[in-house]
């Protein structure tokens, strides 16, 4: 197929993807800040949704302060923001347009009318009155363009070209949640220490909190609850979404996704490209989490999104745009 | 149980005021009038749909169109809007016996057509005959000299025609236009019938309307049958300026009715005479391009040098045999307005027959004898450009103030080659919706004739509607609306 059609297909998938991403951590900071807590504590965790998608900046430039109501203007309305839901929902039907003659009509038409009814949304100012149910939208609009993608299209190169932008993605998102929400969860750690007021009993209960939200903004809560049959802890829940096959949003399961994809798609000249993806799966098909939580969780996620971001520019430079072959 | 319309809701026709052109639906234009015969049918359902239904339809229409994103983005918004062409829901119909005549009239026109164009970059006989005067040809811009003593296969030159037709008078069809460069217009076609069939099933119960939906197999077919010789499973692509380009949505649609790659001209490139494009497994052999980008902006290396919409060094390519490109290049020497008053004259030129389909009469200013007629008579003819396009640069005499008329005739004075004129035709008018209800409103329609393994088109083409009161210009640009237009088969 065309390079450049593949590269329209591969972001494509990448916006809906990060859309709902952006629709998910919203939803669980807003459930999160629902919960007792000094002010402090609330603009922190609003904070860490900026830095989740490296924002703050940004957002300071264009808001004096940190209050729900800006975030959610910049998260959702601001076409500026390249990571607001209005940016990836545009930006997903811009480059389904490029391309529709590729889609089938039912695709196009999910696209189409998810930016038509955003739009909606947005004059009726939608996502301030009812913001839980505006995020819902989002996400059942993201898991109905996936689903009418895999159900309609042909198996051929457009739906690998797609399914790798969304796992891409997918592993790209999880990895940062799970970075930002680690490094809360280390931090009121050591404050902790230094406010020994706090009882053992009013500390779990905290932190069964910020876990739950963490689990629930990645559709896992019930799962763990299958899974484990036991407490939540930081180890078990970082070894759910990183290490298990079986979630769907673990970085692992991602992973797979990329790398099944990548040899539909393969070729000589890409052979690098399917070794790196496959190096960075089998890290973590065969990895303990005991040994990533000793080796350090951080370090670990950083580089992880490093090559995250080393495998799209391969993935680009081998498949989408290809430098002229012949060009002198 | 059918409803009933209320008497309040009947169409209520400005009738008086009517008097003049041809009723596509009505045989006269009195309070008793009738119906002709093939809007019969048609006639009486409407009488029994009541005004919230056909409201409600109308509605749908337009969503869906949205929906399907059948729309234009306006130029320079960056809100997101997006406009659609006004659709009208009262189809157009043309009796078989009518179609035939327009059929055999379009082959015949578009025939000699084709010859015209292999001619003037060849042997040029119709010159060397003095049947059309050399500086006519040569001194138009549209005339590329690059293409001199160029074969292309079938010595086809415009593989699509758009061919505007209108009916005045007593009803006579007249060519009003040809575009041969890159017509657009049949994804509407297409899009329109299926719009009714969805809205309204029913009515093709009552007709026996001919389909449409084969053009793009007829177009694919005809676009193979004119690759370079020795391909044998030719690959044929669709080259589009992209997706901010207004026809954009019908390079898209035809592309995928077709299953050939929608390409822009970043996607291809020239290699060992060879027009190669890019995909995700290395470069592939391109033989045919469908182009919807205009000849200037083709090569940058021969035409525009600021081009980024083609291919450079696809001239090359194309004047060595090695490509075919639909249609040629230099195809809009024939269907300049300058060129339009011969058509008549190479019919009889190459094919030795008289015209089926009549020319609207046309004065040509360059002429001493047209020009003083066009001075004399400006209040009472449309005057047009000769290299205009879309509705522009027009004078209506009728409608003009004595303002418009002065500063045109010091336009055609300065310039009297730029210019043609016409007698102001009365286009027939066809019942359609409009805010106070159902009233007559001009319409033309442009049928698609395509070329290659022989002449043919699909029964139908795209019927434009001057939504406007009173107004002649059917141009989407211009306010115009469009409709589905109904070719009954016999019997």
């Amino acid at each position: 197929m065309l390079s450049r059609t593949a590269d329209h297909l591969f972001w494509m998938a990448r916006y809906i993807e990060r859309a709902e991403n952006t629709a998910r951590m919203l939803d669980a900071n807003l459930q999160t800040v629902l919960l007792p807590q000094s002010p402090d504590a609330i603009t922190r965790t609003w904070r860490a949704l900026l830095g989740i998608s490296e924002l703050e900046p940004r957002f300071l430039t264009l808001h004096a302060r940190i209050t729900p109501e800006a975030i959610l203007d910049f998260m959702v309305r601001d076409p500026s923001n390249p990571s607001s839901i209005h940016a990836c929902l545009r930006a997903a039907r811009e480059n389904a347009r490029a391309v529709r003659g590729t889609l089938t009509a039912e695709v196009w038409e999910t696209l189409n009318t998810t930016w038509l009814e955003l739009q909606g949304h947005a004059k009726a100012k939608r996502y301030e009155q009812h913001s839980t149910e505006f995020l819902e939208w989002v996400k059942f609009r993201s898991h109905q363009s996936r689903g009418v993608m895999f159900g309609t299209m042909l198996k051929d190169e457009a739906f690998h070209f797609a399914r790798i932008g969304t796992f891409l993605e997918r592993a790209d998102n999880t990895a940062r949640i799970l970075d930002v929400k680690f490094f809360e969860y280390a931090r009121a750690r050591e404050e902790g220490l230094d406010t020994p007021a706090e009882s053992v009993s009013d500390r779990q209960q905290r932190e069964f909190y910020h876990w739950a939200a963490v689990l629930r903004s990645l559709s896992a809560f019930e799962i763990f609850r299958k899974v484990y049959k036991d407490l939540i802890t930081p180890a078990r829940v970082a070894e759910l979404l990183m290490l298990r096959a079986d979630m769907p949003r673990s970085l692992l399961a991602s992973m797979n996704e990329v790398l099944s994809n990548l040899e539909a798609v393969r070729k000589d000249s890409a052979a690098e490209t399917e070794r790196r993806a496959g190096l960075l799966n089998a890290e973590l098909h065969y990895g303990r989490i005991d040994d990533f939580l000793v080796r350090g969780l951080h370090e670990y996620l950083s580089a992880f999104l490093e090559r995250v971001n080393d495998l799209g520019e391969r993935i680009s430079r081998d498949y989408l745009v290809p430098l002229n072959p012949h060009a002198a | 149980m059918h409803l009933i319309m209320p008497p309040a809701a009947m169409p209520s026709l400005p009738l008086s005021a009517w008097a003049g052109p041809y009723d596509e639906m009505y045989e006269s234009t009195d309070l008793y009038r009738s119906v002709r015969a093939h809007y019969g049918a048609l006639a009486n359902w409407i009488r029994e749909q009541s005004a919230n239904v056909m409201q409600a339809k109308r509605e749908e229409a337009d969503l869906l169109f949205r929906r399907v994103g059948i729309t234009f983005a306006v130029h320079g918004d960056d809100s997101g809007t997006e406009r659609l062409i006004p659709f009208d829901v009262i189809p157009r119909i043309i009796p078989a016996s009518e179609w035939r005549q327009l059929e055999n009239g379009l082959r015949q026109r578009v025939g000699a057509l084709n010859r015209f164009i292999h001619d003037i970059y060849h042997d040029k006989h119709i010159i060397r005959a003095g049947v059309i005067p050399a500086e006519q040809v040569y001194c138009n811009e549209q005339y590329r000299p690059e293409m001199d003593g160029i074969n292309v296969p079938g010595g086809v030159y415009a593989h699509i025609a758009g061919i505007d037709v209108v009916r005045a008078d007593a009803g006579e069809f007249y060519v009003l236009e040809d575009n041969l460069r890159v017509p657009s217009g049949v994804s509407y076609m297409l899009e329109n019938r299926k719009m009714m069939m969805r809205l309204f099933p029913e009515l093709f119960a009552l007709h026996r309307v001919a389909p449409v939906a084969h053009y793009p197999d007829r177009l694919l077919d005809n676009l193979r049958a004119v690759a370079p010789h020795d391909t044998h499973d030719p690959s044929v692509v669709l080259l589009t300026p992209g997706m901010y380009n207004s026809a954009y949505f019908e390079h898209a649609f035809l592309a995928e009715q077709m299953g050939i790659e929608l390409v822009e001209g970043q996607d291809l490139f020239v290699e060992d005479e060879t027009v190669f494009m890019r995909t995700t497994r290395g470069p592939r052999h391109v033989d045919v391009i469908y182009r919807r980008v205009d000849d200037d902006f083709l090569d940058s290396l021969v035409f525009r040098s600021d081009s980024a919409l083609g291919v450079p060094g696809l001239l090359s390519v194309y004047r060595a045999g090695r490509v075919t490109l639909a249609n040629a290049i230099g195809t809009g020497v024939a269907d300049d307005k300058s060129i339009y008053p011969y058509v008549p004259d190479m019919i009889r030129f190459y094919l030795g027959e008289e015209a089926i389909l009549k020319n609207v009469p046309t004065y040509v200013c360059r002429k001493e004898e047209d020009l003083k007629h066009t001075l004399a008579n400006l209040p009472e003819l449309v005057i047009k450009e000769t290299h205009g396009a879309g509705g522009y640069g027009m004078l209506i005499g009728p409608k003009a103030s004595k303002a418009e008329l002065a500063t045109f005739r010091d336009r055609i004075l300065a310039n009297p080659a730029g210019y043609i004129a016409q007698p102001t035709l009365a286009l027939s008018a066809c019942p359609t919706y409009v805010d106070s209800g159902i009233a007559p409103r001009h319409i033309d329609l442009r049928p698609f004739v395509l070329s290659g393994k022989d002449i043919g088109m699909v029964p139908g083409g795209l019927t434009r509607v001057a939504l406007r009161e009173g107004s002649l210009v059917v141009n989407s640009s211009q306010g115009g609306g469009t409709k589905d237009t109904w070719v009954l088969e016999d019997g």
